[in-house]
């Protein structure tokens, strides 16, 4: 017979992701979790107009702020238009490897902040503070043309949110913390904004390290109300091209998807994927 | 755990002091301008202590100027026990800081205030005129809940107001003033700090007034100027850490950085 998962219910939908990327991305990190890639078409792009109207939906909700990931956002060539749309209702944060910001990007998403009384956070993702790290995880060459678009943003008053993953022995210590401030002063970032972030047992990263073990589940427990509204799931949604899921983690279970609209997903979610256990465990928010 | 609220009744012009943070000489200036300015009331947001000297200068002052009050995070840790704010920062350093500044907060404030504090409410209701104020320390939902300029936007505003079943929250908890009417009359005024200067290279801190005013509100945020360099003096000799005496020196945040949002973090030094 099988247990009973504990639910996390919908206190308010806070936090609206949007996947306007899908899984494309133009790097294959070896812990993408959602193993996003030049040639993953799992989730497609979303259009410039799905987008609208989930804002419209939030809009009308009171959702406070708005998340953009891919995949790598600005592969979706409306970005900008997207980004603008959702300043215009909200502080905005997008999730990108930082490659595809060139100086011109970069000056429009300045004009794009400026523009808002809302904040526009840029979280760029690296894996270490020198290439040897930071490559073997995310390719070939790719730290410098990473460090290219902090400093592109840097170079507008753009100050970015770095994003280092735990796959980075001790980066989430107070040492390893400390060591990767000082890197982002020495990059030039005078006032440096630092995440670290737990690894996820999916996609990519199974193969990295290894998969969820059969323990690692929240299945058979209970959680208290407050354990279960200090989960991001109790304060956010996930919108992608082929629906709403649960949150941006778990767009790869066909079961965490919770309908068409935002209206539909505003109803408790089971907490039996295996990854519920890192939220859990490790007080994970993809937030920044 | 649902606040309890405390009803009040109606004014004309109201002050509000955001946290206080044991800066007990802006506190006896503020009290004053909002004399000189004709307040019919003063409310205190919550946050008396931390990061200054000698809480319990702070708290005889309110109580004995028969100040009402709301608890704010730190209010409901001290007379709970707790053993750190639930400040509600998510970085070590910030945190460190943070514990600091509650340990010592939480030896030197007697037990009597610490039972007075747990006797205040979460959530005050009164009216301005015609509109329904609801005051709280974070935001209505949360006592901890940040309520930023830049990342509290319109709808989630009037989201608020529905839920709450108010025309104005006022709120602090933040340390920066700001506020935004949704339309006449409704909104979030966030009060600021009384206790730290507003981040910006200026070193007086900041109260808030608000009246009505041919029939609309008004919302006003007042600077408050006090001798700065008597209460870093006071800082130094109580050993706390030099970072906060340099905030009280610069008016700018040397601490609480990494909650800070992009707009925000942008117009300090650090």
């Amino acid at each position: 017979m099988r247990a009973d998962a504990p639910s996390s219910p919908l206190v308010a939908l806070d936090t609206l992701w949007f996947q306007v990327a899908g899984t494309l991305c133009n790097l294959q990190c070896t812990h993408c979790f959602i193993s996003s890639s030049p040639t993953n078409h799992a989730f497609g792009m979303m259009s410039l107009d799905e987008v609208r109207r989930y804002l419209a939906e939030a809009e009308a909700l009171g959702v406070k702020e708005y998340y953009f990931t891919g995949g790598e956002p600005f592969l979706n060539r409306d970005i900008l238009e997207m980004i603008e749309a959702a300043l215009a209702l909200g502080p905005v944060s997008v999730l990108t490897n930082g490659v595809l910001i060139r100086p011109e990007t970069a000056r429009r998403l300045r004009e794009l902040s400026d523009g808002s009384p809302y904040s526009l956070d840029l979280r760029i993702s690296i894996d270490g503070a020198d290439a040897p790290a930071n490559d073997a995880i995310r390719g070939a060459g790719t730290f410098d043309r990473i460090l290219a678009g902090i400093r592109g943003l840097a170079a507008v008053g753009l100050n970015p949110v770095v994003t280092v993953t735990e796959a980075l022995e001790g980066a989430g210590t107070r040492e390893g913390r400390a060591r990767l401030l000082q890197f982002l002063r020495e990059i030039g970032l005078a006032q440096p904004r630092l995440k670290v972030m737990p690894l996820l047992r999916l996609g990519a990263e199974t193969k990295r390290t290894r998969a969820y073990q059969e323990w690692e589940s929240l299945v058979g427990r209970t959680l208290t109300a407050e354990e279960a509204e200090a989960l991001q799931c109790s304060s956010c949604r996930m919108a992608t091209a082929r629906g709403v899921y649960v949150c941006p983690i778990l767009v790869d279970y066909p079961g965490a998807r919770m309908g068409a609209t935002l209206a539909e997903t505003r109803r408790p979610f089971p907490l039996r994927f295996p990854a519920c256990f890192t939220c859990h465990e490790q007080g994970l928010s993809c937030r920044t | 755990m649902t606040a309890r609220t405390e009803e009040h009744g109606a004014f004309g012009r109201v002050g509000f002091l955001g946290g206080i943070y044991s800066n007990h000489l802006a506190l006896a200036e503020a009290l004053r301008i909002c004399r000189a300015r004709g307040a019919d009331a003063v409310f205190a947001l919550g946050d008396f202590g931390a990061f200054g000297p000698h809480p319990d200068r702070t708290v005889e002052i309110l109580r004995d100027a028969r100040v009402p009050a709301i608890q704010g995070n730190y209010e409901e840790s001290l007379s709970s026990g707790a053993d750190d704010c639930h400040c509600g920062y998510t970085d070590p350093r910030d945190n460190h800081f943070a514990q600091i500044s509650y340990d010592y907060t939480r030896e030197r404030t007697s037990a009597e205030h610490k039972a007075w504090m747990g006797t205040l409410p979460g959530h005050v209701r009164l009216t301005i005129g015609a509109r329904r104020v609801l005051l709280c320390h974070g935001s209505p939902r949360k006592i901890n809940e940040f309520l930023w300029h830049s990342m509290t936007p319109d709808p989630f505003i009037r989201k608020l107001l529905r839920d709450h079943d108010t025309d104005l929250v006022v709120c602090t908890h933040t340390g920066l003033h700001w506020s935004r009417l949704v339309e006449p009359g409704r909104g979030v005024v966030n009060a600021g700090a009384l206790g730290r200067p507003a981040n910006d290279g200026r070193t007086h801190v900041w109260l808030t007034l608000i009246e009505e005013r041919g029939g609309e509100i008004a919302v006003e945020h007042v600077p408050v100027a006090y001798d700065h360099e008597r209460l870093a003096r006071e800082m130094r000799e109580e050993g706390l850490p030099a970072e906060f005496v340099e905030t009280v020196l610069t008016g700018y945040w040397t601490t609480c950085l990494e909650i800070l949002p992009a707009k925000e973090r942008s117009r300090g030094r650090h």
